[in-house]
């Protein structure tokens, strides 16, 4: 019954507001090129089917591998740093540099390093700078907060940092990594979007390039199509890192856990 | 023949005001024979943890010195909390000293299994810990323990650090008597630290009362034979002697 209804309401509420969008779009006869009616947005999919599927793999593709890199990259940097105070002190600094400064704004720069002829390298490391840090911050914290007991014991039977980090941090901190990678995942297609905006013209091919052309050509129900593409794809992150979680964390922690009452 | 012999050992830990930090302990010496189950009993904050800490070795002293003459036993400790690694079943916690000092896989988890057997944990291999009670967690910590011990040859140390102060008294004393007939069958030595006088009566050999902080060693008790039970007599009166030591050293 309750996840029946889990999928009833979100349901039953998009058929409302979808019904209510094409009901009023038609009695004020509002334009084409203002608001087009949620049929005419399917019909605006359906039309540029391959085309919108093209760009959505190369969005999906850029999204993915930078997830992936970032991902990486973090945990290595999130392990160096709770192996050695001095290289956190180091480099802790730059991480956060990266973090605050605003992607829009570094991004033609990178896009001018990398070169508009690598422009899906590019778009991957800067989506990639978006989704690292939730990923670096979240697993240091995690491997920090390993239980000291459980350390102090492993030292009596001579085990190695090595043996310590596997059998010991990794595992605690793995509910903080995976909490880091469901951030990361939402931030990877967001940065991924912003890339393709600053990269513009001629050799971005990805749903976010053809919002703004369609948006130039004032194909306001092709953008919609495009857009409701890029809220799915989210979705879809969203989902398969949750499932991830849960497989995960399904038998021992609290959070994947329903409470019998 | 002495397995552990603490001398004059002082300890200081710093601190973040500008107190000069606390000083833990003090001057403290006792020795321990091979097979000897001692209890360590003092008021909270007299350093008892510390003094085990020390035994164990993951602290070193400011001064004075701890010997093991025989060499360095093989050493479990098991903590107030029962410290198991939440991702892991029974049988994998058990079996941490064992995967950590390399053991085979297959042996390593014949030794785990039979570990929690021991314990009364039969069948409950496959089990996370939060799926356990309390005093179950304690039990599976008290196998772990057990599985520290892997060569006859040496030594056996186990240290406990008020291991049934979070339980309730039915459970503490099950739990009890069940490291009573592990003692026993392995031929441990065990070093004991509680606040309780009750259990330090009926389980011990001896105990070793202790001043508040800095700690060092006010008195050192030998209990009679015939503490069979824990109401029978001679426990009684062992506990008596105990509590009244006790009461001195803190009047002191």
């Amino acid at each position: 019954m309750k996840k029946f209804l889990d999928v009833t309401l979100p349901v039953a509420v998009a058929v409302l507001v979808l019904g209510a969008w094409q009901w009023a779009v038609a009695y004020w006869q509002v334009p084409a090129y203002v608001l087009p009616t949620p049929s005419a947005i399917a019909r605006a999919l359906l039309a540029n089917f391959s085309s919108l599927m093209t760009s959505w793999l190369a969005t999906l593709t850029v999204t993915v591998m930078a997830f992936v890199f970032a991902t990486l990259a973090a945990v290595f940097l999130a392990i160096l740093f709770s192996e050695s105070r001095t290289a956190e002190r180091t480099l802790y600094p730059y991480a956060i540099t990266i973090q605050v400064t605003p992607v829009v704004a570094i991004a033609p720069l990178i896009l001018i390093w990398v070169g508009y002829e690598r422009v899906m390298l590019a778009e991957t490391l800067i989506a990639g700078i978006v989704a690292f840090f939730p990923v670096l911050s979240n697993t240091t914290l995690g491997l920090k907060s390993a239980n000291f007991d459980l350390i102090d014991l492993t030292r009596l039977y001579g085990a190695s940092r090595w043996q310590v980090l596997l059998r010991i941090r990794l595992p605690t901190a793995l509910p903080n990594l995976l909490s880091g990678m469901k951030t990361a995942g939402g931030l990877a297609l967001i940065g991924t979007v912003v890339a393709e905006f600053v990269a513009g013209s001629g050799t971005a091919t990805g749903l976010a390039w053809r919002i703004v052309e369609s948006g130039n050509r004032l194909e306001i129900a092709t953008l919609f199509a495009a857009l409701t593409l890029l809220a799915l794809t989210g979705i879809l992150i969203f989902a398969a890192l949750s499932l991830l979680e849960w497989a995960l964390l399904r038998r021992w922690h609290e959070s994947a856990i329903s409470r019998q009452s | 023949m002495t397995l552990l012999s603490l001398s004059h050992v002082g300890k200081r830990f710093a601190s973040t005001q500008k107190d000069g930090g606390t000083q833990a302990l003090d001057n403290l010496s006792f020795k321990i024979a091979p097979g000897e189950f001692v209890s360590l009993l003092g008021p909270s904050g007299c350093g008892k943890s510390t003094a085990l800490r020390l035994a164990a070795g993951l602290l070193t002293p400011d001064t004075g010195e701890i010997v093991y003459s025989g060499g360095k036993p093989e050493t479990a400790f098991v903590f107030q909390d029962p410290t198991l690694m939440p991702w892991a079943d029974a049988l994998t916690n058990a079996r941490l000293p064992l995967d950590l000092k390399r053991v085979p896989r297959s042996k390593a988890n014949d030794q785990a299994a039979d570990a929690l057997a021991r314990v009364g944990l039969e069948g409950f291999e496959h089990a996370y810990p939060r799926e356990l009670s309390g005093g179950m967690k304690m039990r599976v910590s008290l196998a772990r323990a057990l599985c520290s011990f892997v060569e006859a040859a040496r030594p056996k140390l186990l240290l406990l650090d008020e291991p049934f102060a979070a339980l309730d008294e039915i459970t503490r004393h099950t739990l009890g008597d069940d490291l009573l007939r592990l003692w026993r069958e392995d031929g441990l030595t065990v070093l004991f630290v509680t606040h309780s006088a009750a259990e330090s009566s009926y389980l011990s050999q001896r105990v070793l009362v202790m001043t508040p902080r800095p700690g060092r060693v006010a008195a050192d008790i030998a209990l009679a034979a015939g503490r069979d039970t824990r109401l029978a007599p001679p426990t009684i009166q062992a506990q008596r002697a105990i509590s009244e030591t006790l009461s001195a050293t803190m009047a002191a």
